[in-house]
């Protein structure tokens, strides 16, 4: 049973154990094939064209499939291992034990910014780029230098967000006024998604984002924000029900895979679980949902996830 | 510039930059801005609004608008990614609107336009400017003094 941990709760021996993991991958030349999916469909979808991961209906469904791959891709290394989430509402600090020498490594250097020490600095020898935008072979980040985004989300910008009932609206794309998905993703309203990767900065903020590994943790929060958005809201259902010229509809195939739906993905519990879901009083980042009276699962089964 | 910040007033008191953030335009050679705009926004979506050629931060920026894209335009609608730096297509408003090639130091900068007429460019994926010169001024701070390479996906999907 996969059952993703936050990053902040992880054990010496499990972050090693994800590091080694996700060195193999780039050994092996499996890391760069996440890289290529994910900056081929980002660099297509567009407001007035066809899109499927991004500023779309299905931005959140097919990076859940994405990271499902990428989960099962860490553990033909290592089956212990799953992937960790980041609650960047609660790990706000460039001090953070996420950006440890331990674990991802911390900002880069005034100069180019490059990283310098981790597992992922250039100079360790493992994490050589490959698929990248610029010439430069190194992982960058300024994490919390740009000027555009000083601060991560806040608990309550979440929770605003996280507060809407609908799921998202025409005309399904970045422009979207209202809804949750395109507020989560932080085309519209206090900018969340989109804020993270503004945040960690370097290739983060690029089109080629999964080259930090900070990306699979900050998608797995992303992804963990869903599902309590599902929690919290039963009756609300993946919109739209059906494809339009230019989005997948509920039960429509997600390309590049063509073998699941948005239906298929609807419910996290039937690919892995949080830690959260088992001990929804003591996760500190459940506490205010819980708070509320809606304690514990609350959630019928995969109709009213949906 | 969408804002004054710290990073660009230390930079401007090293003399990297000029007096560009404080007056919202730039220290350009911008081959016709016809005239200085003002207010919030109008003043970085003005700049460079028939294009721009520019040294900004020691990298040379260019943009040249371009032809609408005829593909795009047949598509109805389609704006986006040409792959070969160059973007276009429709505003929010239906109208066939510009194209643009955007380069620094002579290599193209992937720009994408939003329905609501901003845009994105490869070096800043997450996050919207009001033209392709704040676009591609924002490229050059963060690239940190890499240059661009011509991009590599995976094909059509």
């Amino acid at each position: 049973m996969n059952i993703r941990k936050n990053q902040a709760r992880l054990s010496r021996a499990e972050k090693r154990r994800f590091v080694n993991a996700l060195l193999t991958l780039k050994r092996n030349g499996t890391y760069e094939e996440f890289v290529t999916l994910h900056s081929t469909f980002f660099l297509s979808d567009q407001d007035a064209g066809s899109r499927v991961g991004h500023r779309s209906p299905s931005f959140l469904p097919w990076h859940r499939r994405m990271l499902i791959e990428f989960e099962k891709a860490l553990q033909t290394v290592d089956r212990r291992v799953t992937l960790p989430y980041w609650d960047w509402t609660q790990d706000r600090s460039p001090a953070s034990s996420l950006w440890a020498p331990d674990f991802l490594g911390g900002t880069g250097r005034d100069l180019d910014g490059q990283v310098m020490d981790g597992p992922f600095a250039y100079g360790s020898g493992n994490w050589e780029l490959k698929v990248k935008i610029d010439e430069n072979p190194f992982l960058r980040r300024q994490l919390g230098l740009s000027p555009r985004a000083p601060e991560l989300p806040t608990k309550a910008e979440v929770e605003s967000v996280l507060a809407i009932d609908e799921y998202d609206t025409e005309p399904w794309n970045s422009t979207c006024a209202t809804g949750f998905r395109n507020h989560l993703e932080g085309w519209r309203g206090p900018n969340v998604h989109n804020r993270v990767h503004l945040w960690v900065g370097g290739q983060m903020a690029t089109g080629v984002s999964p080259n930090d590994p900070a990306f699979w943790l900050h998608h797995a929060f992303v992804d963990k924000l869903w599902a309590q958005w599902q929690r919290r809201h039963p009756r609300s259902r993946y919109l739209p029900a059906e494809s339009t010229d230019q989005v997948r509809g509920f039960r429509a195939t997600l390309p590049p895979w063509n073998d699941v739906t948005p239906a298929d993905l609807i419910d996290h519990r039937r690919h892995y679980f949080f830690d959260t879901d088992f001990f929804p009083f003591r996760g500190r980042e459940d506490g205010a949902a819980n708070a509320d009276g809606r304690g514990g699962d609350g959630r019928g089964g995969d109709e009213d996830a949906a | 510039m969408p804002q004054v910040t710290r990073r660009r007033a230390l930079l401007a008191a090293a003399g990297v930059v000029s007096t560009l953030s404080a007056l919202g335009v730039a220290n350009s050679t911008a081959l016709a801005d016809p005239e200085p705009r003002t207010g919030a926004r109008g003043a970085d979506a003005g700049a460079g609004a028939d294009g721009f050629d520019e040294v900004f931060q020691g990298r040379r920026i260019q943009g040249v608008r371009t032809a609408p894209d005829a593909s795009a335009a047949r598509k109805g609608g389609h704006s986006g990614h040409s792959g070969h730096g160059a973007a276009g297509g429709q505003d929010h408003s239906g109208h066939a609107t510009e194209g643009w090639s955007v380069r620094i130091d002579g290599r193209d900068l992937h720009l994408m336009r939003n329905a609501d007429g901003t845009w994105v460019s490869v070096v800043n994926h997450y996050e919207t400017f009001d033209s392709p010169l704040a676009a591609a001024r924002a490229a050059v701070v963060d690239l940190k003094g890499a240059q661009l390479l011509p991009l590599q996906t995976g094909g059509a999907r």
